[in-house]
């Protein structure tokens, strides 16, 4: 009883994380598995076949090019919108400051399907062809309410006097942009970052509504379980997966070198 | 890209810093109003007052921070007025020192000379830090160093840049009392070693009165009063000069003789106050505000009121409370010619007998007088001390 008391809080963390891993674990398995028929849902025996030929299913690594390239251009453009719209709403006082402080959230706020379903309306209406171009600009704009709120709390606890600082010391505005304003808000742009990326590469609903005849992986995935699930996804998914984790081992162990040396 | 003296390695001297009617407002506010002012090369110099009184803003018109609202600045005969900071001849340590959290303590000191193209920059950097004594924290990190330490590398990072005039905004601010008495003796150390001209804002009339060559009072967006400190601390102009630097016993009292003696009368006692150092023209039976310093008064115990020689100022009074602090004791003691008068006696030898509730006489050579406009507020500049604090 006693060590239960003591122990209860390590027992409920692993238990949450537990419950936050156990779908990847079962991704990852089933990446091993050899089904027996189209479906991927239970376990026959451990073979490497998805991993030797992760492109064996026809249209998959398109699609997942696709992907990545969206995620990538959507995190390109959101970036560079949502950080100037970030700096100005935290440096500048200017008419409808607040309302805009607002709106930036809407996307976030939404229904996704809500904002899916207009954005195909404006499309249709604007007469735009729907595509790679439709879907990015889609991805742009709901990417951009969180590289906005990810950088602003940056730049807000940001001392000015650095600025301030540099300027005093013979760095014109573009230096003192460069020099300064950049590093030290950098960590809330790479936060931005990654969100947008992983928001774009597994977007769903409204990629879907407004994709035309292209397909992305998510897509592919939702289209490929209706006739049979290939273990590829599995693979494609734990790659994903590890990657993920592998960063931000990495980043872990930069920033714990980082604070090593600061100590030292 | 500038003119900087600093290729030669050299301050070569540009001249006093002037300001020509300076001012600012932001929109209703005036923050300084029209001022001027003449920093003499290679002076250390203080603006001294309480928050808000315009100081910090005039220090950052100076840096190019921040625009006039009407007015010139010249750096010896250039007009810099126009100038973004970036092109001016100035460095600032900031309050907060501002130090860049991402770059390593010699890069921060070097931020200035590769910003203006200067290759090799090592030995000037290390030079530096020698002079403020870091030479072992060069590749730290800011947030690695304590407050004094990070408060030298901001001197540093200013001064590598050979600047014609250092501005100092309050830079002893964030430290604890004993580093800043340290860092006081430090920041005059490396003035005189270097001779450039500081400007140094500052709440603390200590501070400023240990440091400057020169002090200008501000108050409420003006200068009160501009001189050494010895001159302002005995020769107040304003009642808020005199309170807000030190101690002052302001008593009102009516005019009885003009001449180069003026004989006042103040709770029934006479005094007499030199008439050169009446600040205002004084006229028979106008108000004037006299004014001692606590430490110039003696004390006597009334019933050795016969031994005091002739000729000095006395007040007689009841000492109200009393407290010891060592090199002197302080009395507070209330007399018809006014309430809660200070006096600091040296404890050479105490008299037993001054102790709160006994009645004494206070008298002090008149020379040590001075005379005030009695239209000013008798209490300006009391508060704004204890404000600041």
């Amino acid at each position: 009883m006693r060590w239960l008391r003591k122990n209860l809080v390590v027992i409920a963390g692993l238990l949450t994380l537990a419950y936050m891993i156990l779908p990847n674990i079962v991704v990852m398995v089933f990446s091993f598995n050899k089904p027996n028929g189209r479906f991927n849902y239970s376990w026959q025996r451990f073979s490497l076949d998805a991993w030797k030929d992760p492109c064996g299913v026809a249209d998959m690594c398109e699609s997942l090019s696709l992907s990545l390239q969206l995620a990538a251009w959507a995190t390109v453009g959101a970036l560079v919108l949502g950080t100037m719209i970030a700096f100005a709403l935290v440096r500048y006082r200017f008419r409808a400051r607040g309302a805009i402080n607002s709106l930036i959230f809407l996307p976030m706020a939404m229904p996704e399907v809500v904002m899916a379903a207009s954005l195909l309306t404006l499309f249709l209406n604007m007469g735009i062809e729907l595509g790679f171009w439709t879907v990015l600009i889609a991805h742009i704009m709901f990417c951009l309410s969180f590289v906005v709120t990810a950088v602003k709390a940056r730049v807000m606890s940001m001392d000015p006097r650095l600025e301030e600082a540099a300027r005093d010391l013979y760095a014109g505005p573009v230096q003192t942009f460069l020099r300064v304003t950049l590093p030290i808000a950098a960590p809330g742009i790479a936060a931005g970052a990654l969100l947008a990326f992983a928001l774009s590469f597994d977007d769903f609903i409204i990629t879907n509504f407004n994709a035309g005849s292209t397909v992305t992986f998510p897509m592919f995935v939702w289209g490929s379980a209706q006739r049979g699930t290939p273990v590829q996804i599995n693979v494609i998914g734990t790659a994903m997966f590890v990657l993920a984790v592998l960063m931000v081992v990495a980043g872990q162990i930069i920033t714990n070198r980082r604070k090593k040396t600061a100590t030292a | 890209m500038t003119d900087k003296t600093a290729h030669t390695g050299k301050n070569t001297g540009g001249g006093d810093v002037r300001l020509t009617g300076i001012s600012k407002a932001y929109g209703s506010f005036t923050a300084v109003h029209p001022l001027d002012l003449t920093v003499p090369q290679g002076s250390f110099f203080a603006l001294l007052g309480a928050s808000g009184c315009g100081k910090t803003t005039t220090l950052r018109m100076i840096a190019g921070l921040e625009d006039p609202s009407t007015g010139t600045i010249f750096l010896g005969d250039k007009d810099v007025t126009d100038l973004p900071p970036y092109k001016r001849p100035v460095n600032t340590v900031f309050q907060s020192y501002a130090l860049f959290p991402h770059m390593d303590i010699s890069e921060n000191i070097a931020f200035g000379l590769r910003r203006r193209g200067i290759k090799s920059v090592k030995k000037q950097v290390d030079d530096m830090l020698e002079l403020v004594q870091l030479g072992d924290k060069a590749r730290h990190k800011p947030h690695q160093l304590s407050g004094g330490q990070q408060q030298r590398v901001a001197v540093a990072r200013a001064l590598i840049n050979h600047p014609q005039v250092l501005l100092l905004d309050e830079p002893l601010g964030a430290l604890d009392l004993k580093l800043r008495r340290q860092m006081q003796l430090e920041l005059k150390r490396i003035q005189t070693e270097v001779g450039i001209t500081f400007v140094h804002v500052t709440h603390d009339q200590e501070e400023a009165m240990t440091m400057a060559d020169q002090v200008a009072v501000m108050n409420g967006g003006r200068v009160e009063q501009l001189g050494a400190p010895a001159d302002l601390y005995e020769n107040p102009q304003t009642t808020f000069v005199a309170n807000f630097l030190g101690t002052s016993n302001l008593i009102e009292a009516e005019v009885l003789e003009t001449g180069s003696d003026v004989v006042v009368t103040a709770g029934g006692g006479k005094l007499r106050v030199p008439g050169d150092r009446c600040t205002s023209a004084v006229r028979q039976g106008g108000k004037v505000l006299v004014g001692v310093r606590p430490e110039k008064i003696s004390l006597a115990h009334a019933d050795d009121a016969g031994s005091i020689a002739d000729g000095r100022n006395r007040v007689t009074g009841r000492i109200v409370d009393s407290s010891f602090i060592g090199v002197s004791t302080q009395y507070v003691v209330n007399s018809p010619a006014g309430a809660e008068l200070q006096v600091y006696e040296q404890n050479i030898e105490r008299d037993a007998r001054l102790r709160p509730g006994a009645e004494v006489v206070l008298h002090w050579n008149p020379a040590h007088t001075f005379g005030l406009d009695a239209a000013q507020d008798i209490d300006a500049g009391v508060e704004t001390v204890e404000d600041a604090g």
